[in-house]
């Protein structure tokens, strides 16, 4: 009998075992879980519960410790440029340059990429029409709304092109209407290019039914899967109610002698 | 059924002409910040130029210097504390340079940096020149000044200083990245400054030749001959005269070569002092 062979796509990100310690104090504990390219996944988890040292160590500002990250196939550790080339990075904090204008940060992205002037510029154009930041190209950027400058980072993650954004927390500090812009826009990269999108946040309103969740607290992944999938094996009737009782039967257990 | 993963085409590395575009890019950025900050440009030209309006004339008739080499007849002690001048106005950019990276790490701006595929080696090493590059134009422009108040070096000499101060700013440049790096908080740089620049400034032959120090303290002329910067005072002192004090060139090549594996290293995210500490990582929550 003749065995079918078919070929998928590496996982867009692929966690093992992964575990990091700040001297003494466990930020991560042995996390695992990989994300199918093409899809919204969303790392839920309250402050402090290991988001930020993950995405450091998905993006190499960090070593790890132990375990294994690969992204599309590479492993951050040990082929970190190809890696690193197909990540477009969101930070929680600001990293613009308030002094720059727009299209200055962007082409100064561009170079850390090697990507030309001409190029650069090109790109900066067009991400910049997609995000509907045009007629701001050339304004500096302090004197941007906390919104807009959000939309530049999504912009600039996405100058050279990754097949894979990471965003840890980019709707903090913004309003309602913003928040939902940047969502809904994210969310179109996955619908309409195939972006793998890797989205961090402690907002369980910015989880969406068609989503992947990882629910991550005090360094460990107490579920992954789809939505109902993680709705159903917590016994619950939605993701809300889906994390509290994770993450309460978590801290039980922990407390529990 | 058999299901097999895809294996994506292999990345070919940069190409050479992709890494000059990285270092241009970080070079026209620091050079922008640089224009953005008038005050620092006068700030860097007001402090040598007190000393040598001022203190150097002021002191003129206490501190005579003898003939020494590079210079061929009495000097001026104007003339003498030139170039240890031009060194003040690096290492204080050196510092000023590192502090903004101190700056950017707590602001975040400094991730936007190592995230970068290019090699974080070749990442630093081009913050490095740029630091560096943006100090020499201070430099020429004091000696220009300097030049109206008629302290004058040999015409080819303004030329043969410049390899020599492209490898003193990469020296200095290079000491303030390794101390940026070891630095957690901005404050704590601001500190750790005022004890790098003003011992290493006074305790070399910047404001005056070595010979009268071990007159007054042996033990002082020993720190000041230790010193790093003593040497780089001394290598551009003799290339502003079109001549080359080797010891000093070794000394300094040597010194920048260490400074700079050891911000590397600092930075190094498997072995630096920053994974250790949990940075850049903003609480590493």
């Amino acid at each position: 009998m003749m065995q079918e062979m078919t070929t998928v796509d590496p996982p867009a990100v692929a966690i093992a075992g992964v575990s990091h310690c700040y001297g003494r104090r466990q930020a991560l504990d042995d996390v695992t879980f990989s994300i199918t390219p093409s899809t919204f996944a969303v790392l839920l988890g309250l402050n402090g519960a290991g988001k930020s040292t993950l995405f450091s160590l998905i993006t190499r500002l960090y070593a790890i410790q132990r375990g294994h990250i690969r992204i599309f196939g590479r492993d951050i550790a040990h082929a970190s440029s190809e890696a690193l080339r197909m990540i477009g990075v969101v930070f929680q904090q600001r990293t613009l340059d308030l002094d720059l204008s727009v299209v200055q940060n962007l082409t100064y992205h561009a170079a850390l990429h090697g990507i030309g002037k001409h190029d650069g510029r090109a790109r900066a154009d067009e991400v910049l029409a997609r995000t509907a930041l045009s007629d701001r190209a050339n304004d500096k950027v302090r004197n941007l709304s906390g919104g807009q400058m959000r939309r530049v980072e999504i912009a600039r993650a996405l100058l050279h092109r990754p097949r894979l954004l990471v965003l840890d927390e980019p709707t903090v500090g913004l309003d309602i209407k913003s928040r939902a812009d940047i969502l809904g826009y994210v969310r179109r990269l996955v619908v309409e290019d195939g972006a793998s999108v890797l989205w961090a946040t402690h907002l369980i309103d910015e989880v969406s039914n068609d989503d992947d969740v990882i629910v991550l607290h005090q360094g460990r992944v107490l579920a992954h899967g789809s939505v109902s999938r993680v709705v159903e094996a917590a016994g619950a009737q939605d993701i809300r109610v889906a994390f509290t009782r994770l993450t309460q039967g978590a801290d039980a257990a922990i407390e529990a002698p | 059924m058999t299901v097999e993963l895809a294996t994506f085409p292999r990345m070919t590395g940069f190409a050479p002409v992709q890494y000059a575009i990285c270092l241009k890019g970080i070079v026209w950025r620091e050079g922008l910040r640089f224009l953005h900050q008038r005050e620092r440009f006068v700030a860097a030209l007001v402090r040598p130029l007190v000393w040598l309006f001022i203190f150097a004339a002021g002191f003129r008739q206490v501190l005579g210097v003898s003939i020494i080499p590079p210079y061929e007849t009495y000097i001026l002690y104007e003339v003498y504390i030139t170039p240890g001048l031009m060194l003040l106005i690096q290492l204080f950019n050196g510092m000023q340079s590192s502090l903004s990276m101190v700056y950017d790490r707590e602001m975040g701006n400094m991730r936007t940096l190592l995230v970068s595929p290019m090699p974080r080696w070749f990442l630093l090493s081009s913050k490095l020149v740029a630091g560096m590059a943006v100090s020499l134009p201070q430099v020429y422009t004091f000696l220009a000044i300097a030049w109206f108040w008629e302290i004058e070096a040999p015409a080819f000499g303004y030329i043969a200083v410049l390899p020599a101060l492209v490898l003193s700013g990469l020296m200095l440049g290079a000491l303030g990245m390794l101390m940026s790096s070891v630095s957690k908080q901005l404050e704590n740089f601001a500190g750790a400054m005022n004890f790098v620049i003003f011992p290493m400034f006074f305790a070399s032959s910047a404001l005056y030749p070595l010979w009268r120090v071990r007159e007054a303290s042996p033990l002082l002329y020993y720190v000041c001959e230790l010193n790093p910067f003593t040497h780089a005072v001394e290598l551009v002192r003799f290339a502003l005269y079109c001549q080359i004090n080797w010891i000093s060139l070794a000394v300094v090549g040597g010194c920048t070569a260490l400074f700079m594996v050891g911000a590397i290293l600092a930075y190094d995210p498997s072995r630096g002092f920053l994974a250790r500490r949990g940075e850049p990582g903003g609480g590493g929550a």
